[in-house]
């Protein structure tokens, strides 16, 4: 009577550790990829969203009280409108003369500042723009795209509203129509 | 009727001069063969960065094929830097400081963009020793299934035998029958 002995190896599976490291890579990529379908769903900033703090260094002329760094923080208390345009933008052009009787308004109250936001541009098209539309208030390029970024913007023109504590309260996507809706926004605002 | 012994030569001098005034005179006036002027630097030059770029207005779209206005002012601005003398990379490094990293068609290779440049491969990787190991188990059979079968099945001398009992019963079967 002979005993069978098996001698065939036994079969050789995927190791555990590259198991767990493929679950854990897959994982990961999951959530990456969720981070960033969640970020681009997301939308601009809304109203009532607080806005952070940022930066903008104003093409020279176009500074606000001679300051070469304009920090949002430091605006706490005005009424701010935030205008995001660009040179090669037609629908830009159509608002730049509302935009720029509106500040002729409110300049001289001290509690509203304009600053517009120059989006992915060159810098000789940009001033010529500023000089064609006789645009005088605050104005700089958003370098790096950070603020646009921040804002979460969609395109340009786009225009944001914050009031004296800083919290969002309007935006307004696409060009103004008049001056009066301009106002219309602010003038609630400084109640 | 001559006017002294230079007098021929004198009258020969004048007429090549007015014939080699008259041909000056169309040369000057004859067409000139122009050839278009290439901008300095050329377009060549140009695209060449500019395909290396992306602008974030128009997403998928190369720099130097992107037909937006805020495109062509990107290239013009390509275009004076080039004439002033910048390196290609001090052009590039000028569109990251303004407009940030994500302009660039191929990502810098810090932080989480390496991702872009380790998982393609892995996963590359991963599928080829996955399909090298399904090929594998498809074409060699399984020893334990073999070794299964092989306990199954009855071996060569045994189906013989078998095949003779089976014969023996057969022709018994036919005798008493007959």
């Amino acid at each position: 009577m002979s005993e069978k002995t098996n001698t065939t190896p036994a079969r050789r599976g995927v190791p555990v550790w590259v198991q767990v490291l493929i679950w854990v890579g897959l994982i990961g990529l999951l959530v990456i990829l969720a981070i960033g379908l969640n970020r681009s769903q997301r939308g601009t900033l809304q109203p009532g969203d607080r806005v952070g703090n940022f930066d903008l260094t104003p093409f020279s002329g176009y500074e606000y009280n001679s300051q070469a760094q304009v920090s949002l923080e430091s605006l706490r208390g005005k009424v701010l409108l935030i205008n995001f345009w660009a040179s090669w933008c037609k629908p830009c052009e159509q608002e730049a003369a509302e935009l720029r009787s509106a500040w002729a308004y409110y300049k001289d109250r001290g509690d509203v500042l304009f600053v517009g936001v120059d989006y992915v541009d060159t810098e000789p098209e940009a001033r010529e723009y500023l000089k064609k539309f006789d645009i005088t208030f605050p104005n700089g390029p958003d370098v790096g795209t950070k603020i646009s970024q921040m804002f979460r913007i969609k395109g340009v023109p786009e225009t944001y509203f914050i009031d004296r504590d800083g919290i969002l309260r309007y935006v307004q996507v696409g060009p103004f129509s008049s001056e009066g809706q301009i106002r219309a926004i602010i003038d609630p605002l400084l109640q | 009727m001559s006017n002294g012994p230079f007098g021929g030569r004198t009258r020969l001098s004048s007429s090549v001069l007015l014939v080699l005034l008259l041909g000056i005179a169309v040369a000057v006036q004859m067409p000139q063969t122009v050839h278009a002027q290439e901008p300095t630097p050329s377009d060549d030059e140009v695209n060449r960065i500019a395909h290396q770029l992306y602008c974030p207005v128009c997403e998928n779209t190369p720099l130097d094929v992107c037909p937006t206005e805020a495109c062509r002012q990107w290239r013009a601005l390509i275009r004076r830097q080039l004439a002033e003398g910048w390196s290609e990379s001090r052009i590039q490094q000028y569109f990251v400081d303004q407009y940030g990293a994500r302009v660039l068609a191929e990502p810098p290779r810090t932080g989480l963009n390496w991702l872009v440049y380790i998982l393609p491969p892995l996963i590359i990787l991963a599928g080829v020793v996955m399909l090298f190991r399904s090929l594998r188990a498809w074409t060699v059979p399984d020893s334990e299934e073999t070794q299964k079968d092989a306990q199954e099945k009855p071996s060569a001398s045994q189906a013989d035998a078998l095949s003779d009992t089976y014969v023996a019963r057969l022709e018994d079967e036919l005798k008493k029958r007959s």
